[in-house]
């Protein structure tokens, strides 16, 4: 009979093929070579420890004899010496050429490429898309969009450390580094969302630098493109546009931008459409109204150490930006 | 050899208490404060200047608190990013030696080197260019950045150092009192980089 522990063991390590952020739940062309080279990796590994251990156990219980000198079990045991050597070094090609392989699938993709600009910084993503002729046409946050079976041409920056992105289920983590361009190329097989990490340890919050990558059908990722490319929302409600003349007058101003306002600040992250995220922070909290005005109340509680400073709202004013900021869709 | 071991322990135990109160001391020395203490900050927004817009006495918890935006590390360096976050380097040059704006490593200052006229400088401006970045940068984001500026142009050393550059500088680190090696003797008008007087 099997122990409950080692089944539940077994039923938490099987979690991790159906995991939005796992190798091992691939959904890319990149993740798919890596995840069959793990496999590999993982079987052939699993057959010499095998092997070894078996024979361990054979000359452990084997029946001892008297040692025999002779020439003929000098020989009878060189040989199986060069042979196991023989053996090691097959394997050892063969997992190497294995692994050349997958590297020269990373970068597989047919057709025009999609570009996006990925600025990496303590402690959140930047994703800018260009527009048809390369200029910038807008900024996400900790959301990046691709289309479905295009070829994705990430090209990674760094602000201030190093940062690595990761999305386990689409490719391999490539390091960001600063005054550096590095480029990974990934293509998403089927729709779904998958979760981005910094892989690169960066300071205190690294582990809340996450981000979402929505993976959609061609269709459905022009309409989010059309959406944010255009300008904010006008707001709508009495309240809104209170709160729209607080961000306005405050500090949330100098660091944030929302397009079609006279809010540019370039350090923060763009709130144009901020409305539209499912997270904020980083992946920190579900974005609603409420964890929108929790975040401007009080960032340093949230996430200590983030560069979002407390700017001292009253009561009312904070009601009237969060539902300012979560009315930009 | 008993009390050979004996001694050992002893000397183990010793040099792990020291260990233990020297991570300690430096804790208590420097205490990183992510989140400004809200009546802090408080009494920071009621300091007000001198009528003439020279100094002034910052407030009382000030010095209580033992003047953290000039003595700890994390402040300082928070201030050098607010530098270039909020744009000081295209008037007064990315490492502080002047452009349009004066410098602050050759040892003038308009308005006196003390905490509370940079302070007031930032937060309510100065003529002949100087914006007010009051409605842009928080209390605590400002006495941050004054107290970086504060260590550009300060004549000697100091222990307490915000981050290092990547690239190369033109001028000493911060700490190393950068202001002291510039300063260049010599009555205000042979100094025409300091722009017109007030």
């Amino acid at each position: 009979m099997i122990p409950r522990a080692s089944l539940f063991l077994l039923l938490l390590l099987l979690t991790g093929c159906t995991n939005p952020q796992s190798a091992l739940n691939a959904e890319g062309s990149s993740a798919l070579a890596l995840k069959d080279l793990i496999l590999l990796i993982v079987l052939v590994c699993t057959l010499i420890w095998l092997a070894v251990v078996g024979f361990l156990l054979w000359s452990l219980t084997r029946r001892r004899e008297a040692a025999r000198q002779d020439p003929q079990t000098e020989r009878r045991m060189r040989r199986s010496v060069y042979t196991a050597l023989a053996i090691t070094a097959l394997i050892v090609a063969g997992l190497t050429l294995a692994s050349f392989n997958a590297t020269r699938h990373l970068d597989a993709g047919e057709g025009p490429e999609v570009v996006i600009r990925v600025k990496a910084q303590q402690w959140w993503w930047q994703f800018t898309y260009p527009n048809a002729d390369g200029e910038p046409a807008f900024q996400s946050a900790n959301e990046l969009h691709i289309p479905v079976g295009r070829r994705i041409r990430l090209e990674l920056e760094a602000l201030d450390v190093v940062h690595s992105l990761w999305i386990p289920s689409l490719a391999g983590k490539l390091d960001m580094i600063p005054g550096r361009k590095n480029i990974l190329t990934l293509q998403a097989l089927r729709p779904g969302t998958y979760r981005g990490q910094c892989a690169e340890f960066c300071g205190l919050q690294h582990s809340h630098m996450a981000f979402a990558v929505v993976a959609e059908t061609a269709a459905d990722y022009q309409r989010w493109w059309l959406a944010q490319a255009a300008p904010a929302s006008l707001p709508q409600t009495e309240e809104a546009r209170a709160g729209q003349a607080v961000f306005m007058a405050k500090p949330c101003a100098a660091c944030h931008t929302i397009r079609g306002t006279e809010a540019r600040g370039s350090t923060g992250p763009d709130l144009t459409h901020v409305g539209s995220r499912a997270t904020i922070g980083a992946g920190l909290l579900e974005r609603t109204r409420g964890s929108l005005a929790a975040w401007i109340a009080d960032p340093q509680t949230l996430k200590p150490g983030n560069n979002m400073p407390l700017v001292p709202l009253s009561s009312d004013e904070l009601r009237q930006v969060s539902a300012y900021l979560d009315a930009l869709k | 050899m008993e009390r050979l071991g004996s001694i050992k322990l002893r000397i183990a135990a010793g040099a792990g208490a020291a260990i233990a109160l020297a991570v300690g001391l430096a804790y208590m020395r420097v205490p990183r404060q992510y989140r400004p203490d809200p009546p802090f900050t408080a009494a920071l927004d009621q300091f007000r200047l001198m009528p003439n817009g020279i100094s002034g006495t910052p407030p009382e918890a000030y010095f209580a608190a033992g003047k953290p935006y000039e003595k700890t590390a994390f402040d300082l360096s928070q201030g050098k990013r607010l530098y270039s976050w909020f744009g000081c380097a295209a008037c007064h040059g990315a490492e502080g030696t002047g452009g349009k704006g004066p410098s602050f490593v050759d040892g003038w200052w308009l308005y006196g080197p003390s905490m509370a006229s940079i302070v007031g400088s930032i937060r309510d401006g100065r003529p002949h260019g100087m914006p007010a970045f009051k409605s842009r940068m928080t209390s605590d984001e400002i006495w941050q950045l004054a107290g970086y500026i504060k260590a550009l142009g300060a004549y000697s050393a100091s222990v307490n150092a915000p981050g290092r550059n990547d690239d190369k500088l033109g001028r000493p680190a911060e700490n190393r009192a950068p202001a002291a090696i510039v300063f260049d003797q010599g009555p205000t008008p042979m100094h025409p980089d300091q722009g017109p007087t007030p």
